[in-house]
C-alpha cells in the first residue's frame, strides 16, 4: 500500500504542475505579484535592496506555493474530478500529500528565478546553500500546506481566493518581510510569532547572510511543525466532508 | 451470456443502509438491502431518481461509509481491504469528470499511473483504448474539446484503462443522444462478453431490459424485486396487458397500456376511459407484460417517474 501510495503523490503532483501550475499567468503571476510588492518598497527605502532579498523570496514561496494549491482541490472537488482521485488506490493523506507537493515544486521553480535575479544584481555573497535549500523546501511546504487547508476549507473557488488573501496579506505585512519582526509593537510581535512566514524569512535572512544552522534550528523546526499541522488539519477536514 | 457459478460473489451484500446527517433521523438514502452480483454478469440496479442508486455505488466503491450492514467486493472485505478492492474495480460516474486540460491520450495515461500499470503498456493500452472506442483522431485534444457522447466513451474508457475485474457504471447513458447511448450500450454488452462483472445503475427501463442478466428494483432505498427480466415479468404472471391506441392532435397516435388480470375488462376499461376523455381509439392489442408494466405492479409507481425525473432521453 505505501507502494501505491508512493506513486499516486508523485503523478499526482506530476498532473497538477502539468494541468494547472505551469501555465503562462500562473508563472506570472507567482514571480511579478511579489516583485512588484518589493520594487515599491525598494523606492521608498533605495539602500537596502539586497536586505529586501530574503523577504522577497520568503514572499515568492508564499505566493508560488499557495495560490494555486488553494484553489485547484476547491475546484476539482466542483468539477467532479477529484472523486477520480478518492477512487483510485491511493489513500486520502497521500492524495493530499501529492497535491501539496505540485504547490511546493512550483514555488521553488518560482523562487528560483527571483534567487537568481538577486544574485545577478547584488552577487550576494557567503550564503549558506544547504541551509538554504532546506529553509526554501520547508518554506514551501508550510505555504503548500495552508494553501491546503484553504481548498478542503471552502467550498468554492471564489471563497477560497478570499480565504487564502485574508491569510496571506495580514502575513505579508506582520511577517517581517518589509519591517523587522523586532521592530513591532508588542502585541503585533506575538502574533507574528504565529506566522509561518516569519520563521520563513528569519531561516532564509540566515542562510543568505551565512548564518549557522544552530541559528536557523528553530525557524526550521517551526516550519516543519506548521507542515505537520496543517497537512493533518487539512487531511481531517476534507475526510470530514467526504464522509 | 458468459455469467458463470462462482462460489464467491463478485459483490455480496448484507443489510447494507446509508442514513444521511442525524444517525437516528437523517434522510434513509439506502435501507438495509441484501443482494449478490456473480462473476461475469450484468447486474442492474433499476429506479428512479433518488431510490439510492448512486449512494449504493457510492457505497460499494468506498467513497461513502455505511451506516450499518457489511459489503464485499472481489472476495474482500469493504471495511478493511479497501485500497486492494480499487485496484480492481473501474468506476464510471454519472457525470464525465476527466481532467479538462489534459489530451485523451493523457487523460488515459494518467489514470493507469494511478493504478500502477506498468510504463511499458500505458502507451499502447492508451492507443487501444482510443481505438476501440473511436476516439484514435481525438488523441491529443484536450478533454474539454470533445463532445458530450465523446466525453462520455472516454470516461468509460478510463475506467477501463487498468484492466478491472468489475465496473461500476452510474446511469451511463443519461444526457446522451440516441446514437452515442446505442453505442455505449453496444460497449457494455461487449464488456460481458469479455467476462468483465458490471454493476449498471440506470432509470431507463429498455435499457435494463436489453442490457441486464439481473436486475434489482430499488426504491426510496428498498429492494422491492430482485430477478432476471423473464424472472421479474414471470411474479406478474397471469396478469395480461392491453395496448391501446388513440389518435392524438395533429395526425399523431399515442399510446396508453392498461395491466390487469382480465383481459375483457381491461378492453372495456380502456374504452369506457377513452370515451369519457372523448379521444378516438385507433387500435386495440393484447400484450405480454413488459419490464414496464413489471416496474408499475411491483412499485406502484407510475412508468413516467422513471422518465421525467431525470429528463434524460436516452432511448
Amino acid at each position: 500500500m505505501l507502494a501505491d501510495d508512493l506513486r499516486g503523490m508523485w503523478y499526482i503532483m506530476l498532473k497538477d504542475l502539468n494541468a494547472y501550475y505551469f501555465k503562462p499567468p500562473n508563472i506570472s503571476w507567482g514571480i511579478l505579484f511579489p516583485l512588484a510588492f518589493v520594487l515599491a518598497f525598494a523606492i521608498r527605502d533605495p539602500g537596502n535592496l539586497g536586505g529586501l532579498v530574503p523577504g522577497l523570496m520568503a514572499l515568492t514561496l508564499l505566493f508560488g506555493a499557495s495560490s494555486m494549491e488553494a484553489i485547484v482541490i476547491t475546484f476539482e472537488r466542483r468539477i467532479g474530478a477529484l472523486e477520480r482521485l478518492l477512487l483510485a488506490p491511493v489513500r486520502l493523506p497521500a492524495l493530499l500529500a501529492g497535491k501539496i507537493l505540485g504547490g511546493v515544486v512550483f514555488g521553488l521553480a518560482t523562487t528560483l528565478v527571483v534567487l537568481i535575479l538577486a544574485l545577478i544584481l547584488f552577487g550576494l555573497g557567503g550564503i549558506n546553500w544547504p541551509l538554504l535549500l532546506l529553509a526554501m523546501v520547508l518554506s514551501a511546504t508550510a505555504f503548500s500546506a495552508v494553501g491546503a487547508l484553504v481548498s478542503v476549507a471552502v467550498r468554492e473557488v471564489f471563497e477560497a481566493q478570499t480565504l487564502a488573501n485574508a491569510i496571506r496579506f495580514p502575513m505579508m505585512f506582520l511577517g517581517g518581510v518589509f519591517v523587522p519582526v523586532a521592530s513591532l509593537p508588542v502585541g503585533l510581535r506575538v502574533v507574528a510569532r504565529a506566522l509561518p512566514l516569519t520563521y520563513a524569512v528569519e531561516a532564509l535572512g540566515a542562510a543568505m547572510t551565512g548564518g549557522s544552522w544552530v541559528t536557523a534550528t528553530f525557524d526550521l523546526l517551526a516550519l516543519a511543525a506548521f507542515t505537520a499541522v496543517f497537512f493533518g488539519l487539512a487531511t481531517w477536514t476534507l475526510a470530514r466532508r467526504l464522509a | 451470456m458468459n455469467r458463470v457459478s462462482d462460489p464467491v460473489p463478485v459483490i455480496e451484500v448484507s443489510e447494507l443502509t446509508k442514513r444521511y446527517g442525524d444517525p437516528q433521523s437523517g434522510l434513509l438514502a439506502v435501507d438495509h438491502i441484501s443482494f449478490q452480483v456473480q462473476r461475469g454478469e450484468v447486474f442492474g440496479f433499476l429506479g428512479p431518481n433518488g431510490a439510492g442508486k448512486t449512494t449504493t455505488i457510492r457505497l460499494l466503491t468506498g467513497l461513502s461509509r455505511p451506516t450499518d450492514g457489511q459489503a464485499r467486493v472481489l472476495g474482500l472485505d469493504l471495511a478493511h481491504d479497501l485500497t486492494r478492492i480499487k485496484k480492481r474495480i473501474g468506476v464510471v460516474p454519472e457525470a464525465s469528470n476527466l481532467y479538462n486540460e489534459l489530451s485523451a491520450f493523457d487523460n488515459l495515461v494518467f489514470s493507469m499511473r494511478l493504478y500502477g500499470v506498468p510504463w511499458g503498456e500505458r502507451a499502447p493500452r492508451a492507443d487501444e483504448l482510443l481505438t476501440r472506442f473511436r476516439l484514435a483522431d481525438k488523441r491529443d485534444a484536450p478533454f474539454a474539446q470533445l463532445s458530450r457522447g465523446m466525453k462520455r466513451a472516454l470516461t468509460v474508457a478510463a475506467a477501463l484503462a487498468h484492466r478491472p475485474a468489475l465496473l461500476f457504471l452510474d446511469e451511463p447513458t443519461t444526457g446522451l443522444d440516441v446514437v452515442n447511448a446505442r453505442g455505449l450500450r453496444h460497449m457494455i454488452a461487449g464488456l460481458r462478453d469479455e467476462g468483465v462483472t458490471v454493476f449498471l445503475t440506470t432509470h431507463y427501463l429498455e435499457e435494463a431490459e436489453r442490457l441486464c442478466d439481473r436486475i434489482a428494483l430499488i426504491v426510496r432505498g428498498r429492494i422491492v424485486a430482485l430477478d432476471t427480466v423473464d424472472g421479474l415479468k414471470a411474479q406478474v404472471q397471469g396478469a395480461s396487458a392491453v395496448k391501446v391506441t388513440l389518435q392524438s392532435g395533429a395526425g399523431g397516435s399515442q399510446v396508453r397500456r392498461i395491466v390487469g388480470q382480465n383481459i375483457a375488462s381491461l378492453i372495456r376499461e380502456a374504452l369506457a376511459q377513452a370515451e369519457a376523455e372523448g379521444q378516438r381509439v385507433l387500435s386495440v392489442d393484447t400484450v405480454q407484460p413488459s419490464l414496464e408494466d413489471v416496474f408499475v405492479q411491483l412499485t406502484g409507481l407510475s412508468a413516467e417517474v422513471m422518465q421525467v425525473e431525470k429528463g434524460g432521453k436516452g432511448k
